[in-house]
């Protein structure tokens, strides 16, 4: 490892604006780890080594004069595999779009390449972001870098891990359940939710419309900031992208004193893991040292959450991937010759089992007749979670509470049991739901086989103050000072 | 035992293709004819995380046309998915409207005096189109795929093949005059399908058959006529019908089964998550309203009264609006009493010269010649430059070129001679050739002079000024006692 593999995007843009090495050695740097530990952690579906090399050196070649460097200028970056860059497979994880590549640049990776990043490649993930683990993908699964017989989370756990380990300093997932605060929390990254509509969609490969949102990782509070004021922003080709310019890219820190923290006694249930506990509650010691101020808050409708999201992301997965026909693009099967029957054998074929049932529910919860029961309660239920944070958000400026209840858990340990693996998502929906700013934040760690486990700390905001989360998530990991690269331990050396 | 008098119940479904240049949700053309699969996009398409975009102009043209059939306008509405498999539809699901259309209420009285109340309009997306080759191969092209329409509903409450008749011509001129679409049938820019029951009088309705696949006016009431007397003997029989959707076979003029009841997809609708909600502002509601044109209806009758056109006249200026509004602008631009003048122009040599195969427009609005300069050729007739027949040939030069009638007339030498001393010449031969004229007009019969008349204008070519040469001959006549 080069010592610039620890350099968070800030430092390593400033390194090569300043000569001390060019955007091409940062990315052949991230492509060689991309190769070594990429490949042992199976963090990545597809690396684009020539088209990367290739823009590192026009990016080499510009003159000085050629206007103010971007914000991540020379930065190698990964795109989790459900996003949009012209020329460049996007699987999603799943056989159904095996071999299809993008005709497109998705509106926020077309400002990450304005901005100078260079995307190296896809990452693994849960097929079309559907579970919490990373082995849900049709590719092989993704280990953690902190112990690798142990999942990353998921869905963005290819992200999580190329981020953790070093391979690159920022990487794109999308949350739509929590699929980016989890896996940052089990990595031992800081990963951020933006508020629903902050960050255009186009060329977001859709799971769950009302709830997907690009959410970056990152090893430093500082460059999701940066990836944050890049990204951001109103979106001509997204209705629901809220009318706002983006966020400042180089916002001055955030002083935590007054800062109302509120905690969520629903968060903290009796069988929550004694390590996360004790980490978590570290953290928000941490934040009273930086000043804040920490009150308790109800948030009495948390345990309809998981039953809420699992109705409204179904439904609307079942509709958003009714379009892998085999009619148009990726892989076809023939059926029995009709066009019906060409199309069931292509799902039968091209869709792996949890992306099956999802369909299923979803358009169970939408049928005829089971539609008031089901997709209309819960978006009742949707806006009385949303109302709950209103109220505690008239009290206090953020939520603290752990990001997942448990830390890393074993490879196959709940992927016969899809409700046990549901609720790993118990902290994070909740926000989804209510479309609100979200980050997890390392606050600790804990011991488990005698091997380290991160944990995170998750800060959730009012609507619309993704500055606010950003600010206090930047205190808290400049406090608690640099993230660790993950030690890739039992990997083979 | 008496006939039972059956009466049919009928309700209409249209959907009309917007006249946008774009399509609904991006930014492709809306045209017809082009190669398949030109006019597309990641979002028309389907293409994975390709998101919709309203076109705001396509809402506008929606409203406008809800505001010509005097419909209520939803302050706020909101698109929804219909969801169903099929190679034409490339997202698996069309956005549609579904509980909260744009607009509800409105309807159409018709000549005879009968309203047709309507149920509601909503605003929908297009499908491809798929084309079933001889063989077992399907081509799909896209290039339709994404196309606004609108699809209006009517309530149940026409009872014939000609009242379903009449509302389709009343729609079709109201949509084409409100400027929302050419509702061209042959392009599939407006397309018909029918509820259709039938019951004994004083009976309660029975169950509705759906037709689809009406491609034109005539289909429709042939399909009406045939399934009003499938339905009456079926009931007949003692038999019963079936809750179903027909499908027209045009060539056998009759319908068959489709699909049933049982098998009728479940389209799970569920609003749209990647379109927020439209209100509707008062202000674009007062624009809207501004730019409503005068129905067809309302022209016709003032033509009649206003300008003294007959009932006929008036009827075949109205016929599209584009005929109309060329019209109305050439009597804007001519003297007053020159309506009928105008109208002659138009119908028996513009419409004529539209119809036949030299010239290349096929509109009105289209060809070369303009309305002030159809109202300068009238004013040439008026002054006596040139005659109502020489009008008629120079038009049909100014349909071809667009050149100024005054320039034609010079042209073709087509100026009437208004040279007394020649004209009185030509006179004289003509009476000296036929000296019996002389003494039929002495005797009181003045139609005699006709056959003098023919003579001197066939001498001058035409371009005599026939009231002068008449009233030279009776000069001539008087003078020669």
């Amino acid at each position: 490892m080069t010592r610039f593999e620890s350099y968070d995007a800030t430092a390593l843009r400033a390194a090569i604006l300043a000569g001390e090495l060019s955007a091409e050695q940062a990315t052949r740097a991230a492509l060689e780890a991309a190769e070594s530990r990429g490949t042992a952690l199976g963090a990545f579906l597809h690396v684009e080594g020539d088209a990367a090399l290739a823009r590192a050196r026009a990016l080499d070649a510009r003159s000085r004069t050629d206007g103010e460097p971007g914000a991540l200028f020379g930065v190698p970056v990964a795109l989790k595999a459900n996003m949009c860059l012209a020329g460049s497979p996007a699987s999603c994880g799943s056989r159904i779009l095996e071999g299809w590549r993008a005709p497109y640049d998705a509106t926020f990776v077309e400002r990450l390449l304005d901005a100078g990043a260079v995307p190296i490649g896809a990452t693994n993930m849960d097929e079309f972001a559907m579970g919490s683990s990373c082995e849900n993908s049709a590719f092989g699964v993704t280990r953690n870098p902190w112990d690798v017989s142990r999942t990353p989370g998921g869905s963005s756990g290819g992200s999580a891990a190329a981020v953790a380990a070093g391979i690159v300093p920022i990487a794109l997932g999308s949350d739509t359940g929590g699929s980016v605060r989890q896996p940052a929390a089990l990595c031992g990254t800081l990963g951020f939710k933006p508020t629903y509509g902050r960050v255009s969609r186009y060329g977001l490969i859709a799971y769950g419309s009302s709830l997907d949102q690009v959410s970056p990782f990152a090893r430093s509070g500082r460059d999701l900031e940066r990836v944050m004021g890049v990204i951001s922003g109103a979106d001509g080709r997204d209705s629901t992208c809220i009318e706002a310019p983006p966020l400042a890219i180089e916002p001055a820190p955030q002083d935590l004193t007054g800062l109302r923290v509120g905690v969520p006694a629903e968060y903290f249930p009796t069988d929550l893991d004694a390590g996360v506990r004790s980490a978590v509650e570290a953290g928000i010691d941490e934040l009273r040292t930086l000043g804040a101020e920490v009150h308790e808050v109800r948030l009495p409708h948390t345990r309809y959450a998981i039953p809420t999201y699992y109705v409204v992301a179904t439904a609307e997965a079942s509709s958003n991937l009714a379009r892998y026909d085999g009619v148009r693009y990726a892989t076809r099967a023939t059926g029995d010759g009709s066009l019906q029957g060409m199309i069931a054998a292509t799902r039968e074929a091209g869709f792996g089992d949890e992306v099956k049932l999802r369909i299923l529910l979803g358009t169970y919860v939408l049928s005829s007749g089971y539609y008031d029961a089901w997709y209309g309660k819960a978006s009742r239920v949707r806006t009385l979670i949303a109302r709950d944070f209103e109220t505690a958000f008239g009290e206090v400026d953020v939520i603290a509470c752990p990001t997942s209840p448990s830390p890393a858990f074993a490879l196959g340990e709940k992927t016969d049991d899809p409700v046990a693996m549901y609720l790993s998502d118990v902290m994070t929906v909740p926000a989804s739901l209510a479309g609100l700013p979200a980050a997890s934040v390392p606050c600790g760690a804990l011991e488990r086989d005698g091997r380290e486990l991160p944990v995170g700390l998750q800060l959730i905001g009012a609507a619309r103050d993704d500055a606010g989360v950003l600010g206090c998530a930047r205190a808290l990991q400049e406090a608690r000072g640099p993230v660790a690269i993950a030690p890739m331990e039992g990997a083979a050396r | 035992m008496s006939a039972t008098t059956w009466v049919p119940v009928i309700g209409l479904e249209v959907h009309c293709q917007l006249g946008t240049q774009t399509k609904l949700f991006c930014g492709c053309a809306n045209r017809f004819g082009a190669e398949p699969n030109t006019l597309t996009c990641p979002v028309c398409t389907g293409q994975p995380g390709a998101l919709p975009v309203l076109n705001q102009h396509a809402f506008d043209l929606a409203l406008r046309a809800a505001l010509a059939l005097g419909c209520d306008i939803a302050p706020w509405s909101k698109f929804d998915r219909k969801n169903y498999f099929y190679c034409d539809l490339p997202k698996g699901y069309q956005i549609s409207q579904y509980d909260r259309p744009y607009c509800s209420g409105g309807g159409i009285t018709l000549a005879s005096g009968k309203h047709v109340r309507l149920t509601r309009i909503h605003m929908e997306e297009d499908a491809g189109k798929a084309v079933h080759d001889a063989g077992n191969t399907t081509r799909v092209d896209l290039n339709r795929a994404g196309v606004p329409l609108i699809e209006s509903v009517t309530e149940a409450d026409m009872t014939s093949s000609e009242e379903a008749h009449a509302y389709l011509v009343a729609l079709k001129e109201i949509l084409q005059y409100a400027g929302v679409s050419d509702c061209d049938m042959e392009k599939g820019s407006l397309r018909c399908d029918v509820n259709i029951s039938v019951h004994p009088e004083d009976e309660p309705w029975r169950t509705k058959v759906e037709i689809k696949n009406l491609n034109s006016f005539r289909n429709v009431s042939l399909a009406i006529e045939h399934e009003i007397g499938r339905q009456i003997a079926a009931y007949e029989a003692g038999a019963a019908i079936a809750q179903e959707t027909r499908l027209f076979d045009p060539d056998r003029g009759e319908t068959r089964t489709m699909r049933s009841k049982e098998n009728e997809a479940d389209y799970r609708y569920f609003p749209e998550p990647d379109l927020p909600p439209i209100p509707v502002d008062a202000a674009l509601l007062e624009r809207e309203r501004g730019l409503l044109p005068e129905p067809a209806a309302e022209r016709r009758a003032r033509y009649r009264t206003e300008l003294g056109l007959s009932e006929y006249d008036a009827g075949v200026l109205t016929s599209e609006r584009g005929v109309a509004d060329f019209f109305e602008a050439a009597v804007r631009a001519s003297h007053d009493g020159t309506a009928k003048d105008l109208t002659n122009l138009i119908t028996n040599e513009l419409l004529a010269g539209l119809a036949g195969d030299e010239i290349e427009a096929s509109t009105i609005a289209e060809l070369p010649c303009k309305p002030h300069q159809l109202a300068e050729l009238v004013a040439l007739t008026q002054d006596g430059t040139i005659t109502k027949k020489a009008a008629r040939s120079v038009v049909r030069e100014m349909m071809k070129t667009g050149r100024s009638p005054a320039e034609l007339v010079r042209e073709l030498g087509l100026e009437q001679v208004q040279d007394t001393g020649q004209i009185e010449a030509w006179c004289r031969s003509a009476l000296e050739a036929k000296p019996q004229v002389i003494d039929a007009v002495r005797g009181g019969n003045d139609k005699a002079i006709g056959a003098c008349m023919g003579a001197v204008m066939q001498a001058s070519g035409g371009s005599a000024n026939p009231e002068a040469v008449r009233d030279t001959l009776l000069r001539l006549i008087r003078e020669s006692d």
